[in-house]
């Protein structure tokens, strides 16, 4: 064990050295505030492709929904399919391309600045700066736990130190490399994590006999698995690991909603993956990345999925158990439990750094977006520009964010990396998705309009989190301390329902219902905005 | 039963992902040169801004271009 520990800590001090290197020579490349905040507009494909991709996926992704689907099977793969239909398909050919056209028309430099200038409002700048310079912090930190905390359990680092370290590693290439360093990092970090997965697809199926031979002895498992190693599941609608969970039942819903809502909506307004819509000089780009980035999620995510699901064959031939009964019942040691069993230790090494680019891919880009949204969007939109450089404000922003982010990381208890996700998309769904998508397709939206549709949408969506969304209202204590009750209305399904499923459309609604009430916007002003869009 | 699945919802969902990918790869493939067509427009557009930008950046800070 001893030796296992000194070779992985070779492998990560090594990997560690790589991401510090090419951080550096991100850095070399970075001059300009455009250079900093959109790559100066000049992104190989490849590389915006897989930045996308890597800040997409994080580890909670690979490890969590594995495991998920090691509990529920393949019911769950309409989540891939979703990720590559909406969050690359449509979210480059369709928004990708408009964004990156007006936000060129309009200089724009970061993703609050691309929609206050399309609706001419310094407001919005400012405000949505401020939604995810508060409510980053929180996303941010969760991943930030979520990696110390598995850093210290493979490693054996104290998980203090662990925290800490990898804060200031991962700020290093994000303060001085800015975009470049952020998205240089995660094409690394996206390849790492392409190659680890792509092994582990072939493996599963190799370990369980093939690809239909594996399916097969996976619909065959319901059969011969004892019945009361799946009770606590088919309590809550699981019937097999290659059918559907029975229609209304408890996992119906969440496939469904997080499909839907989480996944299917939520992708499109975050603001980190929106940016680097403006990171590559033209549509040709784009086009280009649409094929990396669509093999990219499928390789990524449907391993993840087919491997948890697959592990109960593997298990249960060779122990006997199924994969819940191996890990006592914590879905998320199944993946780690299967790699550690059915795999060489060479592979458990790669695995890990898998997971480790996973995470700090995904960290970089909230630490970015939160250093641009409080240097740009807030001190220069609110102050005015009053130093030279916009850079060093940014720089002076994320190292406040990852202060926040470390001090957030001692606090919060271990359990909150799935809700602390949760609250982040239904906050930004609800402050920027009903506006991001009228900015780029309906010209008749106004300046009222949105601003009505971000207020009001964001305040909902808190209002709903705090005071009714049973996960995140009990997980934060405020309502129970004002009111003394956990949620406001305890009847079903109240307090399952998601703030995406109020707030959004409230938001929506609203936007066109002021809209068509107010002046529609210049004709001037539009094509300026659309000039040259297609 | 297809791919060693019964339930046509899962493997619908398996094949899904696949043509999902497949459509992301034909759409690369046919797209590949195309929509490259304004770039060098545009880097000019942002060339010019750059130069506007610092010689106002240099004015508010009284410094002067060595030619201005």
């Amino acid at each position: 064990m001893a030796n296992n520990l000194l070779d992985l800590s070779i492998i990560v001090l090594i990997y560690l050295a790589l991401i510090i290197y090419v951080g550096y020579v991100a850095w070399r490349r970075t001059k300009t505030a455009d250079d900093y905040m959109v790559a100066g507009r000049s992104t190989h494909p490849f590389i915006m492709a897989l930045s996308y991709g890597a800040t997409f996926i994080s580890t909670a992704a690979i490890v969590g929904f594995g495991g998920v689907a090691g509990v529920y099977g393949l019911g769950l793969l309409w989540l891939p399919f979703m990720n590559i239909i909406v969050g690359i398909f449509i979210a480059f050919v369709f928004f990708g391309k408009r964004t990156r056209k007006i936000g060129h028309n309009l200089k724009a430099l970061t993703f609050p600045e691309f929609l206050s200038r399309r609706f001419n409002s310094r407001f919005i700048q400012y405000f949505s700066g401020a939604v995810i310079f508060l409510g980053m912090p929180l996303y941010a930190s969760v991943v930030l736990i979520g990696m110390a905390d598995f850093v210290h359990t493979t490693l054996s680092i104290n998980y203090n130190i662990a925290l800490v370290a990898l804060a200031i590693i991962v700020s290093i290439y994000v303060v001085f490399g800015g975009i470049r360093g952020v998205m240089y990092t995660d094409a690394l970090q996206g390849s790492i994590m392409f190659i680890g997965m792509l092994i582990l697809f072939g493996a599963i199926y190799w370990i369980t006999g093939g690809f239909v031979a594996g399916n097969q002895a996976l619909t065959n498992l319901i059969h011969v698995a004892p019945a009361q190693a799946t009770a606590v599941a088919a309590a809550t609608g699981f019937t097999g690991w290659t059918s559907m969970p029975s229609f209304g039942s408890p996992f119906w819903w969440t496939l469904v909603s997080t499909l839907i809502l989480g996944v299917g909506i939520g992708v499109l307004s975050q603001p980190q993956l929106a940016v680097r819509f403006m990171t590559v000089k033209s549509n040709r780009e784009l086009n280009r990345a649409v094929l990396i980035g669509g093999i990219f999620i499928f390789v990524i995510t449907v391993s993840a999925y087919v491997v948890g699901a697959l592990s109960n064959v593997y298990f249960f031939n060779t122990m006997g158990k199924l994969a819940i009964q191996v890990v006592n019942g914590n879905a998320d040691n199944i993946m780690p439990a299967f790699i550690a069993a059915a795999l060489p230790l060479w592979f458990a090494y790669i695995f890990m750094i898998t997971l480790l680019s996973a995470a700090m891919s995904t960290l970089s880009a909230q630490f970015h977006l939160q250093g641009t949204a409080l240097g740009h969007d807030i001190f220069e939109t609110v102050f005015g520009k009053k130093v030279r450089s916009s850079v060093l404000i940014a720089r002076i922003g994320i190292i406040i964010g990852v202060i926040i982010a470390v001090i957030l990381g001692f606090i919060l208890p271990p359990n909150i990396i799935a809700v602390g996700t949760a609250i982040w998309y239904s906050i930004a769904a609800a402050a920027f998705l009903s506006m991001y998508a009228f900015a780029c397709f309906w010209k008749r939206s106004t300046k009222a309009g949105v601003i009505t549709g971000l207020v009001v949408g964001t305040l909902a969506s808190i209002f709903w989190l705090v005071f009714e969304f049973g996960e995140s209202a009990g997980a934060l204590g405020i309502c129970k301390f004002i009111t003394g009750k956990t949620v406001l209305v305890a009847t079903a399904p109240w307090p399952t329902v998601d703030s995406i499923v109020i707030a959004l459309p409230i938001a929506f609604i609203l936007t066109v219902v002021v809209s068509l009430l107010t002046k529609p916007p210049s004709k001037e002003h539009l094509d300026k905005c659309f000039s040259g869009v297609k | 039963m297809v791919l060693g699945i019964d339930d046509p919802w899962v493997w619908g969902a398996y094949i899904g992902c696949i043509l999902a990918m497949l459509l992301c790869v034909v759409y690369g493939i046919i797209n590949w040169n195309k929509g490259g067509e304004d770039e060098e427009g545009e880097i000019k557009e942002e060339m010019e801004w750059h130069k506007k930008e610092k010689d106002m950046e240099n004015k508010d800070l009284g410094i002067w271009d060595e030619e201005g």
